[in-house]
């Protein structure tokens, strides 16, 4: 095994390196095409007390601007989303249940309200899948492994001072 | 029914178990017997392999002929009941999969105990999510025994004894001797299987119809024998204010329920990224709704080729519904390609039970060894030993589900599923978002929201209409009902989440600032994730 000492670890920018369990360039659902706004990675330069523990690590990076950035990215998605998607589930299920005449309207053919509110739900569910996939991919994916990196790194440089006190 | 549907289908069924048996050996060769390749079959499944197995985890029989039959019996109200087990997938993707894949290892306890105190935390996650897994499992138990009687015409005691044995011993054999990786690819199988088998039928009813679904429709409102009724909602679920409200309770149920299913949520941890976990729930959504959009289609197929009338002479429950629509389908009843497609039929429908039943046992041996055992052990108890305590548990638990199966094969077990779903939406889905969520959230929170959803959804159920007091209970004979709903969610899902608030805000230790932090980074990051 390679030893790292902690000035070497320093030297890595967290971007540079590549997880290896991250499979970024997998055949799937379309791949990053430069348009993401990636995040400033303004992570505090780990301070130098010696006495640090691993709650401070993920207290410091919990605090960093970078890691609130991809919290909120985060949140503001999915907030919104799921108070629609399941504001509109409740609402079609009431409306199936209480006003059923309502649902029972023709639209065209066969077709009534409740069975283009059915095959709505199924289309608001694959959309909400598609564009969640797509947010999480362009907006927060590379933040995340960043983070990720910083943490890892920090940990590591804890451990070998650790090490090097016992 | 002629014998040649029973043949062929016993046949089709034996080499499914055959394949699957030798999946199950050929898996665990070599394999060194750790806690990582036993719960999580070593994380190294791609999104699409675990999207095929979530599907197959959660597509039980009760999908597969249950849905068609409901349509085919009441119409829309089918469509209605299953949108509610697709809509369910958005929870899923959007507040827990990636979340629980970066901070757990194998269970949902081991999400919450990273922020609490980790003992009572585990006792009280694990009970509830053993509880969920039983009875959803005795549910699909039962479903079997029936299950042959309707399609093998088997309608002795003894065949269907024998049968709800014979799935208890596969699924036990799968799980303690493959683990996780085996119940993987069984489920990757029959997943592929069910699909392949959907669309057969689907593209043949709609050939039948000439892809016109209007025609479909109205056909099928014609020979409901409820006109245009068939096509709105109401046949089942629109009777008294009193069924209403038990239907938005399953509906509440359904949605809120799946993101706290036990099976569901420690299978994110086979996967070695929460962007894998992502990508998986991303094509679970994708053959999860494609598959109900089908179902859609083989239900109002089977009202208007079969007719109502025959299905519901055939199974007061419409289970039979869909094999009777292939039957049809292939030719009739004495043609070579109806007999073939029935069994098709009725092999992919044994297939789809064995696989879940499978999926569910390894996720309750999860929880018994993993948090219920490691936690009330006695200290000085070898940690090593884990798996073979998961890998007994699965033949304790296999015990039980043959047990109760057997118990209750007689009983009307259909609010089984619904009262699984409502168990997990109240007292796992609650505690799993406080913790992900709620910087405040504390130990005691955390146990109170448990036993808070878990304990009033288990009463509610005891004193509902399908315990005592009506013609269709459990005991009929009896009248110790209180509360009018079948479904206990519309009350004990807020009851868990109020239960939650209640004792963090009562709780006299505040929540520790360093474990939010470190969950809630680890959770958007995947730093340190297992």
């Amino acid at each position: 095994m390679e030893k790292h000492d902690g000035r070497d670890a320093g030297r890595v920018r967290p971007g540079d390196l590549k997880d290896p369990w991250y499979d970024e360039l997998a055949s799937g659902w379309g791949e990053l095409d430069g348009t993401g706004a990636p995040t400033a990675p303004a992570v505090p330069a780990p301070a130098a007390a010696p006495e640090r523990s691993a709650a401070d690590i993920y207290l410091e990076v919990q605090a960093s601007a970078a890691f609130q950035e991809v919290r909120r990215r985060y949140r503001r998605f999915v907030i919104p989303a799921v108070a629609a998607f399941f504001t509109w589930y409740v609402a079609y299920v009431v409306t199936a249940t209480a006003a059923p005449e309502l649902m029972a309207r023709p639209v065209s053919g066969a077709v009534n309200v409740a069975m283009v509110a059915g095959l709505a739900q199924f289309a608001s569910t694959f959309l909400l899948t598609w564009a969640y996939a797509r947010h999480a991919r362009l907006r927060r994916d590379k933040a995340a492994l960043d983070l990720r990196w910083v943490v890892f790194e920090q940990k590591r440089e804890q451990e070998l001072r650790q090490g090097a006190e016992r | 029914m002629t014998g040649d549907h029973q043949t062929l289908a016993l046949v089709l069924f034996g080499a499914f178990v055959a394949v699957t048996l030798g999946i199950t050996t050929y898996v665990s060769r070599n394999r060194h017997g750790s806690a990582e390749e036993f719960y999580a079959g070593g994380r190294l499944f791609s999104p699409m392999e675990n999207g095929f197995a979530i599907a197959g985890d959660y597509m039980s029989a009760a999908s597969f002929l249950g849905i068609s039959g409901l349509i085919a019996l009441y119409g829309y109200d089918g469509l209605l009941y299953s949108v509610g087990f697709l809509v369910a997938w958005l929870v899923v993707l959007f507040l827990v999969a990636e979340l629980v894949r970066n901070c757990g290892r194998f269970t949902l306890a081991d999400v919450v105990a990273a922020r609490m105190r980790e003992r009572p935390v585990r006792i009280a996650a694990g009970t509830s999510s053993v509880t969920v897994s039983v009875l959803y499992l005795v549910a699909q138990m039962v479903g079997a025994g029936s299950l042959v009687a309707l399609l093998l015409g088997g309608t002795s005691e003894a065949a269907q004894t024998w049968t709800v044995i014979g799935v208890g011993a596969l699924m036990v054999i799968y799980v303690s001797m493959g683990g996780m990786r085996a119940t993987t690819w069984i489920q990757i199988v029959k997943a592929v299987l069910l699909m392949a088998g959907a669309i057969a039928l689907t593209v043949l009813v709609l050939m039948r119809f000439h892809g016109d679904f209007d025609q479909l429709l109205r056909t099928a409102a014609d020979r409901s024998g409820h006109g245009g009724q068939f096509l709105a909602p109401g046949l089942k679920y629109g009777g008294d204010w009193t069924s209403r409200f038990d239907f938005i309770s399953l509906g509440l149920a359904l949605v809120l329920g799946t993101a706290g299913l036990p099976h569901i949520l420690s299978r994110f941890y086979t996967v070695p990224t929460a962007r894998a976990a992502r990508r998986s729930v991303i094509w679970s959504i994708g053959l999860i709704g494609s598959f109900y959009l089908m179902t859609i289609v083989l239900g109002f197929g089977a009202a208007a080729i079969v007719g109502t009338d025959a299905v519901k002479g055939s199974n007061a429950a419409g289970n039979t519904a869909v094999p009777l629509l292939a039957l049809d389908l292939g030719g009739g009843a004495d043609s070579t390609g109806g007999t073939v497609l029935f069994a098709v039929v009725a092999a992919i429908a044994f297939a789809t039970i064995l696989a879940v039943v499978a999926g569910i046992t390894l996720a309750s041996s999860a929880s018994v060894a993993h948090d219920l055992y490691a936690s009330l052990r006695r200290k000085n108890a070898k940690p090593r030993s884990e798996v073979a305590v998961a890998r007994v548990a699965a033949v304790g638990i296999g015990a039980v589900a043959i047990g109760l199966g057997l118990v209750a094969r007689d009983l009307n077990v259909a609010f089984l599923v619904g009262l699984a779903f409502a168990v997990a939406a109240s007292a796992n889905l609650p505690v799993l978002l406080y913790s992900l969520f709620w910087r405040q959230f504390t130990t005691r929170g955390a146990v109170w929201s448990v036993y808070g959803g878990l304990l009033p959804s288990l009463v509610l159920v005891v004193l509902s209409p399908v315990v005592s007091g009506s013609p269709n209970s459990l005991f009929p004979g009896v009248d110790f009902q209180y509360f009018p709903l079948e479904n206990p969610g519309l009350v004990s899902i807020p009851l868990g989440f109020l239960a939650g608030w209640f004792g963090t805000v009562t709780s006299s230790d505040p929540a520790d600032e360093a474990k939010h932090a470190e969950t809630e980074v680890r959770s958007l990051t995947g730093a340190g994730a297992a």
